[in-house]
């Protein structure tokens, strides 16, 4: 009796298990797909081009804010943090290097995808949601427009053009942050900040692996964004489940890639 | 084609991404440091640069004058050619002397340029002959330790004596041993 209400159960687990693993795969590949038919549709929707100036405004504009004041502080942080470790080995000069080659590298396209997945990323996901669910996008099929060319490709391209902008932003004033910490506050040399900087900051190496870094985060968080919505059900709940899977699956997609990416960028 | 406010705002986002990368590119990185005007190139040969790199600061009197162009090695004299171009508007005698130096105890490498006293300018294509070698640290470690062994060889003689004349005192068997072993050229 008891042995099989216990077998019940673990048969009933292992079920369970297994129907959340065929679910996820299934949405792997109909993520896939979703990607593909934005690219295929991406050639269309770029001939509308206003479209994609939209989001860009949505998506790009409308985060400087946050992206701005959060580099400024991540970068004063930075400073005071590096200072900290670095004046006792005597080379407070060397500031500037750390904070520019751990903004660069690191930080800035990182922290950057992460705030955009939490302030553009969850407004993708709920907007069209929303959409779905008040039938926006059927009528739009009924009336022979591809919500993919209409809708989600010019998200997707805002999305990818905005995020290296954002991240190169986000790198240049969080060096700014750090400087205004280093030079006026703390009374590292002037010259040597900036000197040591040019000398082991490289352009091809740092800045263009950061930039690099930035559009693949872009192409995740938005793709990750536009199929949440495309793929949440149509009700209220749907939606604001859909919403927090972006964040979450953003996040640590982009972590994820990050370790990856550095990987590749540092063993060459 | 109608203009917006939309219009608007995005170029002033595509404009304010383009400055920042202007700026990482020029402030932040390397991309301007590499020229410097106008310069003319000199070489010099060095027996080891050390870990001395491209782009490196030339110095003299702690001031940058130039950077390090390329470093090349010469197969017939087995030496390392270093280019370097100096700023135009700094001449040096002809005997001036270069040397690898390190910045602080880990900084890194570049070349110190000491003025000579010759009336002759250096030219364009010109060759440095006095060099300095960059100085590595394993070399001065093993020769500093190969100091110090020879200096403890020569004191061991001397507390040699103190078991011998114990071992005369007591005449036990393992202590003449001791001192066989520990002293055979007594």
């Amino acid at each position: 009796m008891i042995k099989s209400t216990l077998l019940i159960a673990v048969a009933r687990m292992l079920r369970g298990l297994g129907a959340r693993m065929i679910d996820r795969i299934w949405r792997l590949g109909a993520g896939a797909r979703l990607f593909f038919l934005t690219i295929f549709y991406s050639g269309e929707s770029f001939r509308r081009f206003h479209l994609i100036l939209r989001e860009i405004y949505f998506t790009g504009v409308m985060s400087l804010l946050i992206i701005i004041v959060s580099a400024f502080f991540v970068g004063m942080v930075l400073a005071l943090q590096g200072y900290n470790t670095l004046q006792k080995y005597g080379s407070s000069e060397a500031i500037g290097v750390l904070v520019a080659l751990s903004l660069v590298r690191e930080l800035g396209p990182v922290v950057t995808a992460l705030l955009f997945a939490g302030r553009a990323g969850t407004a993708i996901t709920a907007e069209i949601g929303l959409m779905k669910t008040t039938e926006q996008l059927s009528a739009m099929e009924m009336m022979a427009v591809s919500p993919i060319a209409r809708v989600v490709a010019p998200r997707f391209w805002a999305g990818v053009i905005s995020m290296p902008i954002l991240a190169t932003l986000f790198s240049m004033v969080g060096i700014l942050g750090g400087y205004l910490v280093a030079v006026p506050l703390i009374g590292v040399d002037d010259g040597a900040f900036w000197s040591q900087m040019q000398a082991n900051v490289d352009f091809r190496v740092d800045i263009v692996d950061g930039l690099i870094k930035s559009l693949v985060f872009g192409v995740a968080c938005t793709m990750i964004a536009l199929f949440e919505g495309f793929d949440a059900p149509p009700t209220a709940e749907g939606v604001s489940r859909a919403t927090t899977r972006t964040v979450v699956i953003s996040s640590l997609t982009v972590l994820g890639l990050d370790f990856i990416l550095t990987s590749f960028m540092l063993v060459v | 084609m109608d203009r917006t406010t939309i219009d608007l705002w995005v170029g002033v986002f595509v404009a304010l991404g383009m400055a920042a990368l202007l700026g990482l590119a020029m402030k932040v990185g390397n991309l301007t440091s590499a020229n410097i005007g106008p310069t003319y190139s000199v070489s010099a040969a060095f027996e080891n640069v050390g870990s001395l790199k491209p782009h490196a600061p030339v110095k003299s009197a702690g001031v940058v004058v130039g950077r390090v162009d390329s470093i090349n090695f010469d197969g017939s004299k087995f030496e390392a050619v270093v280019k370097i171009n100096i700023d135009q508007r700094y001449a040096f005698p002809k005997d001036t002397f270069a040397n690898i130096y390190t910045a602080g105890l880990l900084g890194e490498q570049y070349i110190g340029l000491e003025a000579g006293g010759d009336e002759a300018n250096l030219k364009n294509g010109d060759k440095i002959t006095q060099t300095q070698d960059a100085i590595v640290l394993e070399k001065m470690i093993s020769q500093f330790l190969f100091s110090k062994a020879s200096e403890t060889k020569s004191d061991s003689k001397e507390p040699d004596v103190k078991p011998l004349a114990s071992a005369k005192a007591s005449g036990s068997k393992a202590a003449t041993k001791a001192v066989e072993l520990g002293d055979p050229g007594f």
